[in-house]
């Protein structure tokens, strides 16, 4: 067998100096030199951290996580005592990291919404009001207004000895709100608490104790969702093939109350109310100030960043599109829904998620009202009783570091999700 | 600072070989001054006047110190430590000696690989509540809400004497004492617990002094004390016969008044070797023959320093108690120098 | 028709009638802007309630005010006896007592005119940046400024400073002269002359000059910094030396080698992943472990490098913004005139990615600005909570808290706000430049 081969042009030597001179070779010859440049600071960090500690006689080592905490903590969303370790202390402040933020992402999306939409309203009061509180609260320190919070909540609540019955006259100085539930005081906010008659048992994952009654909550929830899903689109098959939709509000309705409700009737479902007894309330929830002024002040803040954030949004859609959407017949609050905030959120989501990154990052400034999140615990406490330093922070950087991640990966997948699909 | 910047920036481009550091009393002395980790601010024991000028109990150590390595007692600069920072200020050769209140344990001269060298005051934890509380012992706070300074060995000790008996509290984490006195007074906590000392000096600025009392019982004990870094025993020596000087100068009656007086030479052997009158201790720890008379002179001896900053003249009126001389019936007890 | 048949003429037009009081003046306006539907009106009404409430509780405590009385008991007393027992009233005493403290910190009185020029000169510095209309020439000053500043802050001899910017000078010459025999040449040659000069050269020049020309001025150890002094040394400084860091890191992450590439994302997701306050913690317990042994810098340096580093990541994704905004016929455009990277970038990309970038660099500083007061818990005296503390640590102003907050937060505000006004100013202008 023969084959005919063509011979490339005559290749001429390689020289040395096309490493620097032949784009072919370049960047490959950059990346060489950076490379070794990067391995070699790395390891002249590595050397003088490892020549420190040897010199301090300390050593690298997680060891500590496992030793008894000893220390309390206030705020817990897991069963803690002083007697668990500092992992568990560490999990507990994470636990609170992410309970102040995810309630922090919730309530300034809420708040930057409205006061978005309001800013751009006719009304000339609240339009002024809602850019006042904007500027303010976006030029000013969070650290300003979580002190400021703070204040507010020690020096003009009431102490929980206020809500007492003085025996004298019959009546206490304060009364509790909402029907005797909600009980604020410059310590805690006094809320019910939920309990359950018949419990559905509880599910040991050895790290977490998952609660059975939560878990058939959810599911119950899940599956309404589901089945509201497929009635849903059902119905839209039907619409398309006949041109007209089959009213579906009331089964959405239902399917998603009814399966809840019966879960909750069958696990013995009510509220506790707090009372007043020795020092404290007792009975409901006690959530500490040290969590609702720092989720207070954090929505706040983000608050007024993503108020701009809404404003942009809505703005960016052009006049057009409300105009086309009128010229259709379509109601103004139909047009909001279907046609502006749709376009709106492509706009919106991206600066959003940055915003919450950024909450997510500023709880870190619980230190300053005490809160026991992640920095409070594993970068506090912690670091401050074992001496160790290097590893709690490096630890520490590491979590923060995967939330964020983790929390921009989610919002990617949904920004991809609503992203104009071009075709 | 200029020069350090500088060096700083050689060394972060990897230009110069790493400094490697002689003896802290050589470094102290070539830099010609005194770095000293103290308190942000603890009125009576660290803290800038109105002018920034630091005064207080353990400024004085500082002064001290400073005054018999360097012969200047103005020669410090002070870097104000938190709870969170000091130790390892410390270790990482920031400064030179920490003067900040610090608890001697087990574990922070072992674990942590300091060196405490002696006790300048001898405190415990307590408690302070209102009066209308009613309430007169420890054992009775069940259920209560305690204010408490993260950061520091307090901590510790609360969750250990409530375990111990079998009663629950809340805790209310604060960040410093501003804050603790802050939530104390708005009644954000039934009880406040730190040191004290440091309840004394909160409750002494009270507008209502006379309504608050602090509780008879003390959970821990805390010897407070300056620290140095392990394995520099010169100059661990150094600031322990510092201290000790300031001490056995109150025993013997040296004063910052007469002690021009009395390093003249006196008929005490003791107070001769002390001042350098008589042989020559200084060299020993490689300092000269007037080392303690010009520590003496910065501030006077411990009772002096004690009145001046925090005894019972002052706003805080502490009294001496433990920290009174072994013959008053107090625990201080400078060993002989000779 | 003649005139006088008609029993009446209108010689002249009839004034125009006013018109309905509902149409005109104040009540037309209140009808349109603020009742102009049922929803409308309850709103205004809710934002007029919340309107009445904020002046009615804060306008009594803040017409109670009392400037003069030395301590916050004396003024409660001066209060009482003015406005009754039961009056509470703002102390502003205690800022007309201690502004210069949360102004200056420590810094020595005398020395204040030190912080107060360079902070005039910062504005001279930043002109030919921020307005075109400047003269050129200025902008070497804008080069001389950093360490003119540097050395008015801290004092001491100037010829250090002098020696460094010798440095620069002799490493940019270098690359001049060199660029002519080849760009890689001319690089490492502007890489190693300023190397030598600073190892060898600039330790024996200094003192030399020193003895030769004394211009040594009193020197302020950075302890004594504190307030907006520190706050805007750090932000100022932290955003200046931030910029060409980050600038890099913008190329970096835009290159198409790889590794480049990596580094560069890996860096600048790695810090605005985690909190400025746990770097702050590396600052104060962590960089003297990756130094070598025996390393000691005071902490506002160890502050300094710490957000320069936070800040290059964020200016890094402002630039880049900046670079993917321009159209792509730039870059096809340098390619076609035979430009290589490095001249392409310097000649005609930056220049305009920078000038678009301002506004995000002008947020980014205020970002910056407003997280200097996170110091504080690294053992700073920052305005916010470092010099309130203290203030309060006297026993005169002991339990004082809004005065303070409120007197910081104004400055704060009043810096922040013309600064994104400025902003907004700027983006306005860019956005007419390109159309």
């Amino acid at each position: 067998m023969h084959m005919v081969t063509v011979s490339d042009a005559p290749e001429p030597g390689f020289r040395l100096s096309q490493l620097i001179y032949d784009t072919r070779y370049r960047s490959l010859t950059i990346q060489v030199v950076v490379f070794m440049l990067f391995v070699a600071s790395t390891a002249w960090l590595v050397d003088n951290t490892v020549r420190n500690l040897s010199a301090m006689g300390k050593d690298f080592n997680f060891g500590f996580l496992w030793n008894r905490a000893g220390y309390d903590i206030g705020q817990m969303l897991i069963p803690y005592s002083n007697d668990s370790t500092h992992a568990r202390a560490m999990l507990v402040g994470l636990l609170n990291t992410l309970l102040v933020s995810a309630l922090g992402c919730i309530a300034a999306t809420i708040i930057g919404v409205f006061v978005g939409v309001l800013r751009l309203s006719k009304n000339w009061l609240v339009g002024r009001l809602m850019t006042v509180y904007v500027e303010v609260f976006r030029n000013v320190p969070l650290l300003l207004w979580i002190l400021i919070v703070y204040a507010i909540f020690t020096e003009v609540m009431p102490a929980p000895n206020a809500y007492r019955i003085d025996p004298a006259t019959g009546e206490a100085a304060m009364s509790a709100l909402l029907f005797d539930s909600i009980a604020p005081t410059n310590r805690y906010t006094a809320i019910p608490s939920i309990r359950f008659d018949r419990p559905l048992g509880s599910l040991d994952l050895g790290w977490i104790t998952l609660s059975g009654t939560f878990l058939g909550f959810v599911a119950a929830v899940a599956a309404g969702v589901w089945a509201n899903s497929v009635v849903r689109r059902r119905a839209v098959a039907v619409q398309n093939a006949t041109g007209v939709r089959p009213t579906t509000w009331w089964k959405s309705v239902l399917l998603l109350t009814v399966p809840a409700v019966v879960v909750l009737v069958a696990t013995g479902f009510h509220l506790n109310l707090p009372t007043l007894k020795g020092f404290n309330f007792t009975g409901g929830t006690n959530v500490s100030n040290s969590l609702v002024v720092l989720w207070l002040a954090l929505t706040l803040y983000t608050g007024a960043f993503i108020a701009e954030i809404v404003r942009a949004g809505i703005l960016a859609v052009s006049r057009g599109q409300t105009e086309a959407a009128y010229a259709l017949g379509l109601r103004p609050g139909r047009t909001m829904s279907l046609v502006i905030l749709p376009q709106a959120l492509r706009v919106i989501v991206p600066p959003l998620i940055s915003q919450f990154l950024n909450l997510t990052k500023n709880s870190s400034l619980a230190i300053a009202v005490g809160y026991m999140d992640l920095r409070g615990t594993l970068g506090g406490i912690t670091l401050n009783q074992t001496g160790r330093e290097l590893e709690a922070i490096l630890l520490m950087m590491l979590i923060y570091l995967a939330i964020s991640l983790i929390i921009s990966g989610l919002m990617n997948i949904y920004n991809n999700s609503v992203k104009l699909k071009e075709r | 600072m200029k020069k350090s910047v500088f060096l700083g920036t050689l060394t972060m481009a990897g230009l110069a070989a790493g400094l490697v550091s002689a003896g802290t009393l050589d470094d102290v002395k070539a830099r010609g001054e005194l770095n000293c980790g103290v308190n942000t601010g603890l009125v009576g024991f660290a803290a800038p006047d109105a002018n920034g000028n630091w005064t207080g109990f353990d400024v004085a150590i500082c002064k001290a110190v400073a005054a018999a390595v360097l012969g200047d007692a103005s020669k410090v600069k002070y870097v104000p430590t938190t709870g969170q920072t000091r130790f390892t200020a410390l270790a990482s050769g920031e400064v030179d000696v920490l003067a900040r209140n610090s608890t001697w344990t087990y574990s922070r001269d072992t674990d942590l690989k300091l060196d405490f060298v002696g006790v300048n005051y001898y405190d415990g934890q307590g408690f302070m509540v209102r009066k209308d509380l009613g309430v007169s012992s420890a054992k009775e706070l069940e259920g209560a809400t305690v204010c408490i300074q993260t950061g520091t060995t307090t901590e510790l000790n609360l969750a250990d004497f409530f375990k111990a008996n079998n009663m629950s509290y809340q805790p209310i984490a604060i960040d410093t004492n501003a804050e603790g006195e802050q939530q104390y007074l708005a009644g954000a906590c039934d009880a406040y617990t730190t040191d004290i000392s440091g309840l004394a000096a909160t409750r002494a600025a009270f507008a209502d002094p006379e309504n608050h009392i602090i509780l008879p019982e003390v959970v821990s004990k805390e010897p407070l004390g300056p620290a140095v870094r392990h394995g520099d025993n010169q100059w661990g020596d150094i600031v322990m016969w510092t201290l000790n000087a300031l001490v056995a100068a109150e025993e013997y009656g040296v004063t910052s008044a007469n002690i021009d007086e009395l390093s003249k030479g006196t008929e005490n052997p003791e107070i001769n070797r002390l001042l350098g009158t008589e042989g020559d201790l200084g060299a020993m720890v490689g300092l000269d023959k007037d080392w303690a008379k010009r520590a003496i002179k910065a501030g006077g001896n411990y009772g002096e320093i004690f009145a001046a900053t925090i005894g019972e003249q002052t706003p805080i009126g502490l009294a001496r108690g433990l920290n009174a001389q072994w013959t008053q019936g107090g625990l201080l007890y400078a060993p002989p120098f000779r | 028709m003649t005139e006088s048949s008609a029993a009446f003429v209108r010689r002249d037009m009839l004034p125009p009638q006013a018109p309905p009081a509902t149409q005109a003046g104040v009540l037309k306006w209140l009808r349109e802007n603020l009742f102009s539907s049922p929803l409308n009106a309850v709103l205004t009404l809710a934002g007029a309630y919340v309107v009445w409430w904020l002046v009615a509780h804060s306008y009594p405590w803040l017409s109670h005010s009392v400037w003069n009385a030395g301590s916050l008991s004396e003024c409660r007393a001066i209060i009482a006896e003015r406005w009754g027992a039961d009056a509470t009233g703002a102390c502003w005493a205690v800022i007309k007592e201690r502004w210069h403290q949360y102004i200056f910190g420590f810094y020595p009185p005398e020395l204040y005119w030190r912080p107060i020029s360079v902070f005039l000169l910062l504005f001279v510095a930043l002109a030919p940046v921020l307005f075109s209309a400047v003269p050129r020439v200025l902008l070497v000053f804008t080069v001389v400024y950093p360490f003119l500043a540097t050395w008015l802050l801290w004092g001491g001899s100037p010829w250090i400073e002098v020696m460094i910017l010798v440095g620069f000078v002799l490493g940019w010459a270098a690359f001049r002269i060199a660029s002519r025999y080849g760009s890689l040449l001319a690089v490492s040659v502007a890489l190693a002359v300023p190397a030598l000069w600073w190892v060898f050269a600039a330790g024996p020049m200094d003192r030399a000059l020193e003895q030769a020309i004394r211009l040594a001025i009193e020197k302020v150890a950075s302890d004594k910094f504190g307030g907006f002094l520190l706050a805007v040394t750090i932000g100022v400084g932290g955003i200046a030396m931030s910029l060409p860091l980050g600038i890099l890191l913008a190329l970096g992450r835009r290159s198409d080698m790889f590794l480049i590439k990596a580094l560069s994302v890996g860096f600048i997701e790695f810090i605005r992943g985690v909190p400025l306050i746990t770097l702050l913690f590396v600052a104060s317990l962590l960089l003297n472990y990756f130094l070598p042994p025996g390393t000691n810098f005071d902490i506002i340096l160890r502050v300094e490098i710490l957000v320069t580093l936070f800040a290059a990541a964020y200016i890094a994704e402002v630039v880049r913004g900046g670079l993917a905004a321009l159209p792509r016929g730039q870059y096809e455009a340098a390619d076609s005139l035979g430009l290589d990277y490095w001249k392409a970038q310097r000649l005609i990309i930056l220049p305009q990615a920078l000038k678009i970038s301002i506004p995000g660099i002008v947020s980014t500083f205020i970002g910056m600005f407003k997280d200097t007061t996170l110091v504080v818990f690294v053992g700073l005296f920052d305005p916010l909570k470092g010099i309130s503390d203290f203030v309060r640590a006297d026993f005169n102003w002991k339990g004082i808290y809004w005065e303070p907050y409120i007197f910081v937060g104004c400055i704060f505000f009043l810096f922040n706000f013309s600064m994104s006004r400025y902003s907004m100013y700027l983006e306005n202008k860019l956005k007419r430049d390109h159309r």
